[in-house]
């Protein structure tokens, strides 16, 4: 029998229904892998107590015939970003230092009540700004693949943690969440699935907010299947938050493996990059030519707006973001450094809470939103906005999905690009425009580069229409047949 | 009416507006379900949201938009179908988030129209400029312990109004019929309680002044300002302030001032208090705030009588004067007593007893209307007596005495204490003839035509009935019988 941590998220399911093995069993087969994987330093707090408690009145309902459904019992980790009732919750951020939330958040909550067992809390850039999961206060991630010689690549950013963990077979799913590319970016690093919902799908209520208006928890796992099947147990309208959306929750996996025969997948021309490299140009093209030999038809189409898109997520997001962050301010909870007068405190708690990257977004955001400054960078960003949305809806009108490279390279050394943000950032520009415009998009494992790292492709559909998107991926993940697995975090390959 | 201050240079004019921060009267905050009691303990109103708890998200209470619109129609407001809640962004260690929820660019209601009734007995017509939603901050308490500041959460995300006015307002006075009238009209709809001693409503002022004829000079804004005499009071010292520094041929700089009520005067507050650049954008936690017209419609269509209307409708119902009426509708309590009193019975007894009798004891006794030991409908009863001729007026004051103090109804009162009037002829017939007999020297003089002891008579008779003869029966007896 294949190792438990081996199995995906739908297999694990089908084992468990059919009593070859326990929730308790696969729950601490992860509890071991997590503790042999801690290399990896992906997570922040592991709490085995919750998931053995969590695990064996898993088993009760089973036996009492009581099982929730498809993730009953599935060991799942979540991003530290998610606030959990009694578990420390950190944002990866030096500034939340002991903070304990008497509340869970709403898609967590989703999950615990679906019976999934929560192994941990992940590592994460802090509060979910970056791209490599560098900027964490517990330190860096490493990529269970590793670079050229043995070296630590990251894993990407910011769902850095959560995206090693079931990478690194530590566990069959993981929550994220993707401001401009969080969940897809890591899982294109790491070799696995990773999807962001369309913006309202799931509640962002107990989400340590980074940029609200572009913020969605999603899926990380190792097939498009899971994803499906953990979207629908995260997803639903939920009246604490005023952006989530009144829609009903589909039948993700329905249709998942219906194909692409007919379906018309647009291909936007200024995903072209100069200086792109060229395995990324020739994965990309050997995506279209999946699709296509699965009846699809490939249809060039132009996003005329997408070079603005970076520049405007990075106002657009630093602006919410210095405002999202101001209530960390040292009174209520996390770090406070004394200090001779408010100002003096909030001075000190603050230059010592946060880290370089999120002090930086803070600066931008505050000077965006300044007066004088309003004009020409916040108004004229949400202006840019308005005009990506609509280069997708005009190109939504003749195609179902849209096919285009998840970044632009494949993960790179821990310590790379450290000292040139912009560098950094370019890591999302594939990512961005489709959190701009608030649309559902997944990154699916496609193949890898030459140093045999792992390279994604990323689907992009319709507002709300989730059911294509995975059929799209499923599709893709079927023909590309990608199997590699990274280096069993005790060494050796797996 | 004019108002102009004469300086060396001319005369000076004086131009103001208010900004009134009124309490909606909500039992919930906000943007969130803790609750609004005041008094309450220190943060024992306080929601997840209202400490700003990480993750967590504001949602639109409905019944405080509700209220919003139902104060934007009472002012006579267009009401915007389409609003933005924005985020005011500054630190502070009672605003918990870091930023106040208000609304700035497009708020929910725009132009609107109060009229004043002057003591002149003319009208004013002052436009509002806008009306928008807001949350109140937290409060810092300095004064508990020598080192530390201690914060009360209860009033964190307490839904505010606030009612801007056009610079129209011409005097101190003016201010102070502004101010009071918002106050009667807000109470009116029920959307504010008004209570300036707990903070539900209180005023920025926005003082400037100028020669007649000129633009507008620099104007201060006088800060927080919680009664309606305070206003009038921190006008009149930043007038003078104002004139004085333009006379002596300085300058008025734009700043905040806050007004000191024990030295009636206003100072600027140290610039950290408010040199802020808000930053306000959309806050994206929020959606737009769109209103269908039915819903207004159905608002308005539940709206009050409004006092403007009141006061017409006593002046024509009841033939009250404009002055009468107008004093009866300055507070919704007052009016709504009145109306009960007067119902179905003379309005201009019931005016008399209202303003006079009931003002009068109420004021003597420190109390509210709401208060009253003499309920409206004891008080109608009372009238009743002195209308059918149970009691007589006089009578009818002291037993109004003894309702004050004990709160009994007129009827047991008079009952208990045998105060009816003597309407029995026979009875007060007894007595005339008695007085007249033991008064002879007296009773010739009327006879010989000294018409004013017919008035001592009368006296002497009443006295001799403990004051319970009907007056005007013991008046006829007299004449009758001294008249031969």
């Amino acid at each position: 029998m294949t190792a438990l941590t081996e199995l995906s998220l739908a297999e694990a399911g089908q084992g468990l229904e059919a009593s070859d093995f326990t929730a308790e069993e696969l729950t601490r087969a992860c509890i071991e892998a997590l503790e042999g994987g801690r290399d990896l330093n992906a997570f922040i707090t592991e709490t085995p107590d919750i998931a053995v408690d969590r695990a064996k009145a898993s088993d009760a309902r089973r036996a009492d015939g009581k099982a929730a459904g498809s993730m009953d019992g599935i060991p799942i980790a979540v991003k530290d970003l998610f606030c959990t009732e009694g578990v420390l919750t950190t944002a990866g951020s030096h500034i939340l230092d002991g903070f304990t939330p008497a509340y869970e958040s709403t898609v967590s909550a989703n999950l615990k009540d679906s019976g999934a067992v929560m192994l941990g809390k992940t590592n994460l850039d802090e509060f979910a700004m970056g791209s490599a999961n560098v900027t964490s206060y517990y330190g860096p991630v490493k990529n269970p693949w590793k670079g050229p010689g043995g070296k630590d690549m990251v894993p990407g950013g910011s769902s850095g943690g959560s995206a090693a963990a079931v990478a690194g077979g530590l566990c069959p799913g993981a929550i994220g969440t993707d401001t401009g590319g969080s969940i897809r970016q890591p899982a294109s690093f790491t070799g696995i699935v990773g999807m962001k919902p369309t913006y309202g799908r799931c509640s962002r209520w107990g989400i340590v907010a980074f940029a609200s208006s572009l913020d969605q928890a999603g899926p990380l796992t190792r097939t498009v299947e899971d994803a499906a099947i953990m979207l629908g147990a995260m997803a639903g309208h939920d009246a604490k938050d005023s952006t989530s959306a009144p829609i009903d929750v589909a039948d993700f996996s329905a249709g998942l493996k219906e194909g692409v025969k007919g379906m018309k997948v647009g291909i936007p021309e200024e995903y072209t990059l100069d200086g792109m490299p060229a395995e990324i140009e020739a994965l990309w093209q050997q995506g279209m030519d999946w699709l296509k030999g699965q009846g699809a038809e490939c249809i060039d189409v132009s996003l005329p707006h997408t070079k603005y898109a970076l520049p405007a997520y990075y106002i657009v997001a630093p602006a919410e973001a210095s405002s999202n962050l101001a209530r960390y301010d040292g009174v209520r909870y996390g770090l406070r450094v004394e200090g001779e007068t408010l100002d003096d405190m909030y001075m000190a708690t603050r230059a010592l809470g946060f880290g370089d990257e999120v002090r930086r977004r803070v600066l931008i955001g505050t000077y965006v939103l300044s007066a004088g400054y309003y004009d020409a960078y916040y108004r004229q960003a949400q202006k840019v906005r308005t005009l990506i949305a609509r280069d997708f809806r005009e190109a939504f009108e003749q195609v179902d999905v849209l096919l285009t490279p998840t970044a632009p390279s494949a993960a790179f050394a821990i310590g790379d690009k450290m000292d040139d943000p912009v560098a950094m950032y370019l890591n999302d520009v594939f990512t961005v425009p489709a959190s701009m415009a608030g649309l559902p998009a997944i990154s699916v494992p496609a193949g890898l580069d030459g140093d045999g790292l792992p390279l994604g492709l990323h689907l992009i559909a319709k507002p709300f229409d989730e059911v294509t998107l995975f059929r799209s991926a499923s599709a893709l993940e079927e023909a590309a047949g990608f199997d590699a697995r990274p280096p069993s975090p005790k060494g050796g390959a797996s | 009416m004019s108002y102009l201050i004469s300086g060396e240079s001319g005369d000076w004019e004086v131009v103001i507006g208010l900004e009134i921060h009124a309490q909606i009267v909500s039992s919930a905050k906000l943007f969130s379900g803790a609750a609004t009691a005041f008094g309450a303990g220190p943060n024992t109103q306080v929601s997840l949201v209202d400490a700003a708890m990480p993750g967590m998200l504001p949602v639109i209470n409905e019944h405080c938009v509700a209220q919003a619109i139902k104060t934007g129609l009472g002012l006579k407001a267009k009401i915007n179908l389409h609003s933005v809640f924005e985020r005011k962004n500054y630190f502070y260690a009672d605003l918990p988030q870091g930023y106040q929820i208000s609304q700035y660019a497009e708020p929910i209601v725009g132009e609107g129209t109060v009229i004043l009734d002057m003591p002149d007995g003319k009208t004013r017509k002052i436009g509002i400029e806008r009306l928008h939603m807001e949350q109140d901050a937290g409060k810092s308490l300095h004064d508990q312990d020598p080192k530390r500041s201690f914060i009360d959460l209860n009033r964190s995300g307490i839904a505010l109004m606030e009612i801007v006015s056009k610079p129209d307002l011409r005097t101190p006075e003016e201010a102070g019929i502004y101010l009071r009238k918002i106050h009667t009209i807000l109470r009116y709809l029920r959307t504010c309680d008004g209570n300036m001693d707990e903070g539900s409503m209180r005023a920025d002022v926005n003082v400037s002044v100028r020669h007649p004829g000129e633009d507008l000079r620099t104007r201060t804004e006088i800060k927080n300002v919680n009664s309606v005499r305070f206003v009038m009071q921190a006008i009149e010292y930043e007038v003078e302030r104002q004139v004085e520094a333009y006379e002596s041929g300085g300058e008025v700089v734009q700043e905040t001032r806050q007004f000191d009520s024990t030295k009636g005067e206003t100072r600027p507050m140290r610039a950290k208090e408010f040199a802020h650049d808000y930053r306000y954008f959309p806050d994206p936690d929020l959606l737009p705030l769109v209103l269908s017209q039915d819903l207004i419609d159905h608002v308005a269509r539940g709206l009050p009588e409004l006092p403007d209307e009141i006061k017409e409708r006593f002046v024509a119902d009841f033939g009250l004067s404009a002055y009468d009426s107008g004093v009866l509708v300055a507070d919704i309590d007052t009016a709504d007593y009145f109306e009960e009193v007067a119902n179905g019975r003379d309005p201009k007894l019931a005016v008399n007893w209202v303003t006079g009798n009931l003002f009068g004891a109420l004021n003597k006794a420190g109390l509210q209307i709401t208060e009253s030991p003499v309920a409206p409908e004891s008080l109608g009863e009372l009238l009743d007596l002195v209308e059918d001729g149970t009691i007589s007026g006089r009578m009818a004051k002291d037993v109004f005495e003894e309702m004050m103090a004990t709160g009994k109804d007129a009827a047991d009162i008079v009952e208990e204490k045998g105060l009816e009037q003597i309407t029995d002829g026979a009875e007060i017939e007894a007595a005339v003839d008695r007085v007249i007999a033991e008064n002879p020297d007296q009773a010739r003089d009327v006879r010989d035509g000294k018409e004013k002891t017919i008035g001592w008579f009368v006296g002497q008779v009443m006295q001799a009935t403990g004051g319970k003869a009907n007056p005007k029966m013991v008046n006829e007896l007299l004449r009758k019988k001294l008249s031969g």
